[in-house]
């Protein structure tokens, strides 16, 4: 049975996406917290639950069983809110807003709160690129030398063999994501960069190189949502979670049909728009899950903005922000930045902002429905997520 | 009793190289000297993800698929080398699970520098006459160690060669095997060391000399046989000069030991040395082929064997591993830099590594 | 500290390339796997080992220059997804070679190789990779 009771996003808050050296892990899921408990007009108190989106923060600060520390450094621990950390990996924020979503919808909830946050820059030296492994299968993959960057490479060159596309339909994605996060002020990078400075980067994982590669982001980001029946109670306005999905995917890439085809991503995203009772072409914008270029024409070939191999036709000249289908309005992963647990949060702090009209300079004209696009690992998991509507 | 002796063989040799002329350049030394002195064109060098176990896998699985023998009635595995990756746990045991061996099996690891592995052959023919197991295998296997600058950076290299032992299939009889031993510090290296140390000319004549042809004099008079009675002989060969001129002494022509002298073109591989060039033999020999083969290990010993190759070899598809004339053809060469970095010569900060 | 029962259980399947065969419907698998996700319940109990030829073909590979440090002594290294002449699919490292010597399509075999270290005093971890096939 599903239940009528919707729910809306109240308000978000973030904190900057960068390399944030004098600040904490605690100090930013902090800060995103109170900036989205600000937006929402509500005390901390009110909250009847927090969701907290984080992927690394054992191996990367050794810290884990964040919800309890999250919520007693919002100076909540005597108002016995429930605080839990979701994990999906790169997913993890999607994850806990799914999981928020669900607690509201089962009509156990009325307001909660969902956090993402990583902290990226903490070590030094190559040791994060192992840590950052982990979301691989770390006995078939990793062990044997795999990473996420090598992960992508692989798809990439067969998608580039297979259809003959070059490394210039790669780069737009890069070059799109930095002319939008050139507008978003809380963005790790605001520089815009050439098309021929993206193709020529320095290599990662040929053919992948330094500017088809999201960077390692501090980052937090936060969202409150309600309850209809709240909202209307409280006569608060909001963006409405129209529909979503999530699905599974072999866990490792080779064992996938497809390098690169994430069938999760096909199957979620015809889920959400399903559950949204729209159509592709209803969806005014999409936030799209690439942490790795690569992975922006995947996700754009298999929710179906473009036919498979064919995203070339669209990249170039159809996904600004005034284009056919604007692409990642606040930067994307490549550009807004890519803390991993924060990223799918994020997304739906954009969605907010769009859909309010409150994005400022990047802002799109009116928009109706926004898509967001959330992937854990290689593709093992995808959640998509429809916002907007009536 | 039916005559026990090789059932199969098979070898490794890493595919990179390094001149002498290379090395040479980088410690300002003339390369002819080195060339003309010890007779050395070019050595092989392990990959950065080899070591005696990889090699030993390698050679073991070669002597498996040439002999086309079941794993499992291999019941004895010794291994001989003067670089086991580990000072604590045997490489034998590596070996054994990647060949999928029985784990009712005798293993063990085996030192006496060079001549190791022939102790091991020794070993296991004994066990099979006893009749204790059907088949077992011995290893020669070495990624040497020479310090930079030193002379034997010109010539320890890499590789290895596994024999299997039985009495069914031989294709290589063995005649005799005698061993001779003395407490000769010619070259050792002492617990947690890097590099061993060597006797320079002291290595010679009171050593590798004296060993080795003790060892053959005493092998053909105990077979009654001269050195023109034998179509191959093979040394071991710390270098290109020393086998030769052992031979030489002893009698017999190039003819007779050019087909099993492989150090020129790698190296010596240590443990591996005189099993590779006896490997290189029975990659070309005939039925009816008489071999004299006599290993050197520093300390000192040699072990000498008499062989005497069976119709069986022609029943063998010598070919379906790789030859040593295959492997020697099939190389990479390498720079100094690449060498040093290949044989963790360049040290790394912790950051990196 | 270092790794020792989580490498150790991998042994064969890593030394040897030993997977699985359904015993329902006679698909291979290689990583292992105790349930064929075509045949779920119906496979429970008819996994059976069987062991990889090591032959295959290069369906993609990558050259890898940001390396965990496991690997930085070889870097750049090449990764490839390999498809086996005994069915599956897996990821390993192609070694002995330069990368203009692969592409999509070349013909490799199995080696065994060293994989990574526990550092200098840890253990030594063996497993598969491939090289050229001639």
């Amino acid at each position: 049975m599903r239940l009528s009771n919707d729910v809306f996003i109240l308000g978000t808050g973030e904190s900057k996406y960068g390399e944030l050296w004098d600040r904490s892990l605690r100090e930013i899921s902090v800060e995103a917290g109170l900036n989205a408990i600000e937006s929402s007009g509500i005390r901390t108190k009110d909250l009847d639950a927090i969701y907290m989106g984080n992927s690394l923060a054992g191996m990367i600060s050794g810290q884990e069983n964040i919800g309890a520390l999250m919520s007693d450094y919002a100076g909540i621990a005597d108002e016995d809110v429930p605080t839990l950390r979701i994990e999906a990996s790169t997913a993890s924020g999607a994850a806990a807003v799914h999981q928020a979503f669900l607690s509201i919808k089962s009509g156990e909830y009325d307001l909660v709160m969902v956090g993402g946050v990583e902290k990226m820059t903490e070590l030094y030296g190559t040791e994060m690129i192992d840590i950052s492994s982990s979301i691989l299968d770390r006995e078939w993959e990793a062990f044997f030398g795999g990473t996420p960057a090598a992960m992508a490479a692989l798809s990439a060159r067969k998608y580039m063999k297979d259809f003959g596309v070059g490394k210039d339909v790669l780069a737009a994605i890069s070059v799109n994501d930095h002319k939008n996060a050139s507008m978003n002020p809380i963005a790790h990078f605001s520089n815009i960069i050439s098309l021929d400075q993206a193709m020529n980067s320095t290599p990662v994982a040929e053919p992948l190189n330094l500017m088809d590669c999201a960077p390692q982001s501090d980052g937090a980001s936060c969202i409150i949502l309600a309850s209809e029946s709240y909202m209307k109670k409280e006569g608060k306005e909001g963006v409405k979670i129209a529909g979503n999905g999530i699905s599974q995917e072999y866990f490792a890439l080779h064992s996938r049909d497809s390098l690169y085809s994430m069938k999760s991503t096909v199957s979620a995203s015809r889920k959400a728009l399903d559950r949204a009772g729209i159509s592709l072409d209803d969806v005014s914008f999409a936030e799209v899950h690439d942490s790795f270029s690569i992975y922006g024409i995947m996700a754009l070939e298999d929710m179906g903005f473009a036919p498979r191999g064919k995203a070339r036709d669209i990249v170039l000249s159809e996904i600004g922000l005034n284009g056919r289908i604007p692409i990642n309005p606040s930067g994307g992963l490549k550009a807004k930045g890519f803390p991993y647990g924060a990223t799918g949060v994020g997304q739906f702090v954009e969605a907010y902002l769009q859909l309010m009209g409150k994005a400022g300079k990047r802002q799109i004209a009116d928009p109706e429905y926004a898509l967001l696009h959330s992937v854990a690992g290689t593709g093992s998991t995808s959640i998509v997520h429809i916002v907007g509507g009536e | 009793m039916k005559k026990s002796g090789i059932v199969s063989y098979g070898s490794y040799i890493p595919r990179y190289r390094i001149k002498p002329d290379e090395i040479a350049r980088v410690w300002g030394e003339d390369p002819e000297n080195i060339k003309n002195g010890i007779y050395i064109l070019s050595k092989s060098v392990p990959s950065p993800d080899e070591d005696v176990a990889t090699i030993s896998v390698e050679a073991s699985r070669n002597a498996i698929k040439r002999g086309k023998i079941n794993p499992s009635d291999i019941g004895a595995i010794y291994i001989g080398s003067e670089s086991h990756p580990y000072a604590v746990k045997p490489t034998a045991t590596i070996v054994s699970s990647a060949i999928g061996a029985n784990f009712p099996l005798f293993a063990a690891d085996y030192e006496f520098a060079c001549k190791a592995g022939t102790a091991g052959i020794q070993n296991v023919k004994a066990m099979v006459d006893s009749g204790m197991i059907k088949y077992g295998m011995a290893i020669g296997s070495d990624t040497s160690q020479g310090a930079p600058g030193d002379v034997l950076e010109y010539s320890a290299s890499a590789g290895g060669t596994a024999m299997i032992l039985g009495n069914e299939n031989v294709i290589a009889e063995i005649n005799h095997t005698l061993s001779v031993t003395s407490d000769t510090p010619d070259f050792w290296r002492r617990e947690g060391e890097p590099y061993p140390t060597h006797g320079e000319r002291f290595t010679g004549e009171p050593a590798y000399f004296k060993h080795t042809i003790s060892a053959s004099r005493m092998m053909m008079e105990s077979v009654g046989m001269k050195p023109q009675d034998y179509d191959f002989a093979v040394f071991h060969q710390p270098n290109g000069k020393f086998p030769t001129r052992a031979a030489k002494i002893l009698g017999f022509t190039e003819k007779q030991y050019k087909d099993g002298l492989l150090t020129p073109f790698i190296g010596n591989t240590y443990s591996g040395s005189m099993m590779t060039g006896l490997s290189a033999i029975l990659d070309i020999a005939k039925p009816g082929d008489r071999i004299l083969a006599v290993s050197f290990g520093s300390g000192a010993g040699s072990d000498a064997f008499d062989l005497t190759v069976t119709d069986e070899i022609m029943k063998m598809d010598r070919e379906s591993a790789p030859t040593i004339k295959r492997m020697l053809a099939d190389v990479t060469w390498l720079d100094y830099a690449l060498y040093a970095k290949f044989k963790k010569k360049i040290i790394f900060g912790d950051a990196i590594e | 500290m270092g790794e020792l029962s989580r490498m150790w259980r991998e042994t064969d399947h890593r030394y040897r390339m030993v997977g699985e065969k359904c015993g329902n419907c006679g698909k291979v698998y290689f990583p292992p796997r105790d349930i064929c996700p075509t045949c779920h319940r119906d496979s429970i109990g008819k996994m059976n080992n069987v062991e990889m030829s090591g032959n295959g073909v290069v369906v993609s590979f990558t050259i890898v220059h940001d390396a965990p440090p496991a690997f930085s002594r070889q870097r750049p290294y090449i990764l490839a997804i390999i498809k086996l002449d005994d069915g599956p699919t897996l990821t390993g490292q192609i070694v002995d070679t330069t990368p203009s010597e692969i592409d999509i399509g070349t013909r490799v075999r199995s080696v065994f190789r060293k994989i990574s270290e526990d550092g200098h005093s840890g253990v030594i971890h063996y497993g598969y990779k491939f090289v050229k096939d001639q």
